[in-house]
């Protein structure tokens, strides 16, 4: 039972954490932002039992502390993500996958725009804007390839009622 | 576990997410004031998760190995006359380093040169990509027993791959030269220029304030200067290459995006203090 209800944190740990593996892949640290993004918007939006706050708060302080990004920062990214899937979970769930996606492909992009705003105002510099045009596109096309196995375990391996 | 009733434990729920996010600001304020402590945490961290990463390295070297394989299979009568050309090339240029190094040797003999201190080094595997969406770094994995300090240079079998920033019991940090916040002197190797190579988080970093009447050209090679104290002199840097809007950039001698083994060398420079040691030693200036 608590394996189950603890199935959707633990996975996007290992997520993250092998998205900071030496694939020799360019771009992976926005490999590991768009990762962490998927997965605490899916887990909030279907299992929010499954993904409290505290959880993403936690999470969002492991994807700072590895991504070297300014303190907090992704706290605040994934903490507002979270705030709006589970606010918008009645509308959300209701509209099939592509609605999901595209809200989702949104999101990401503010997201990133704040990820952007928030390293730049805390690092005291303008930054280039390309890398965060890079992270949203790439969290909007990593997002339907984790969906699908996330919805597939959703109903088996992370259902607390099947224990 | 205390009991609550329900719409208490409902107030609560609700009241969870906007303290969190509040306190996810003063997260904030606290990594930017106290910057050590945020040091600390990623050292911690990283220190936890390097031998983790390193077992995980293991498979994945294996894999790419195999990729390669097949590559080079696909390519092999290409790289065969490729590489046949290339090697009647280097064997020109062998005779003519070989007369240069007599001639080297000579001149020095003559000229009583001191020579170089050998610089000692450790070689350690790239055990993970350290850095982030504004950031360039790779984690090491070290031996628990290790002697590696800040501000050792670290070089892969081609070039400068950039310096040790953190250390841990078990892992080191370091800052690439595509960082951000990397800044390396280095001299033009044509015309003796003197400039420094600034990273943009781009593959490719620029070069900036060479001396008036000095140009890079493109194609000439960049090596380290020892200006600063921060890096010896000559070490090898990249090649000068013009962007698309005619920028000076540097590409650099080292596979910066596949780094599997770097060597840390201690050269026994001390350029600066890091921030934590010039506290206390003030305070033993004032006794």
């Amino acid at each position: 039972m608590a394996a189950r209800r603890g199935f959707p944190l633990v996975v996007t740990v290992l997520l993250v954490l092998l998205a900071a593996a030496p694939f020799g892949l360019s771009g992976q640290p926005q490999i590991q932002f768009a990762m962490a993004l998927a997965s605490v918007f899916f887990w909030s939006l279907f299992r929010p039992a499954s993904m409290p706050p505290l959880m993403v708060f936690g999470l969002g302080v492991v994807v700072d502390l590895l991504g070297y990004a300014p303190l907090g920062t992704n706290v605040v990214i994934l903490l507002a993500l979270h705030a709006v899937a589970t606010a918008g979970r009645r509308f959300l769930a209701r509209g099939g996958f592509m609605v999901i996606w595209l809200a989702f492909a949104l999101l990401a992009a503010a997201a990133a725009g704040l990820q952007w705003l928030l390293t730049a105002l805390l690092t005291l510099r303008l930054l280039p804007v390309l890398p965060a045009v890079f992270a949203a596109l790439l969290a909007a096309g990593l997002y339907p390839l984790l969906a699908v196995p996330f919805a597939r375990a959703q109903r088996s391996l992370a259902e607390p009622e099947r224990a | 576990m205390i009991r609550l009733s329900i719409p208490l434990r409902q107030a609560l729920a609700k009241l969870t997410l906007p303290v969190l996010i509040a306190l996810a600001f003063g997260l904030m304020l606290l990594g930017k004031a106290d910057v050590l402590l945020a040091e600390r945490m990623r050292v911690a961290l990283a220190d936890a998760l390097a031998p983790i990463w390193g077992v995980l390295a293991e498979p994945l070297g294996k894999v790419r190995v195999v990729v390669d394989e097949v590559r080079h299979a696909v390519t092999l009568y290409e790289d065969n006359a490729r590489l046949r050309a290339e090697n009647d090339t280097l064997r020109r240029w062998q005779s003519v380093a070989l007369a240069l190094d007599a001639e080297n040797a000579v001149l020095k003999a003559n000229l009583r040169w001191v020579p170089d201190p050998t610089p000692s080094y450790v070689t350690a595997r790239v055990v993970a990509d350290a850095g982030g969406v504004y950031a360039r770094a790779v984690l090491l994995s070290l031996g628990p027993n290790h002697h590696t300090t800040k501000g050792q240079i670290a070089l892969d079998e081609r070039g400068l791959v950039g310096r040790v920033t953190e250390i841990g019991s078990r892992s080191a940090r370091v800052l690439l030269i595509t960082d951000l916040n990397s800044r390396v002197p280095v001299t033009l190797e044509r015309s003796r220029g003197r400039a420094m190579l600034a990273g943009t988080n781009g593959a490719r970093p620029r070069l900036m304030y060479w001396p008036e009447g000095v140009m890079p050209v493109e194609g000439e090679r960049v090596v380290t200067s020892a200006e600063a104290n921060a890096f010896p002199a000559g070490l090898p840097v990249g090649v000068v290459r013009y962007s698309a809007s005619h920028v000076p950039e540097v590409e650099p001698d080292a596979r910066l995006d596949r780094l599997e083994v770097v060597r840390l060398f201690e050269y026994g420079l001390h350029d600066l203090a890091p921030p934590e040691l010039s506290v206390p030693r003030q305070v033993e200036r004032r006794r």
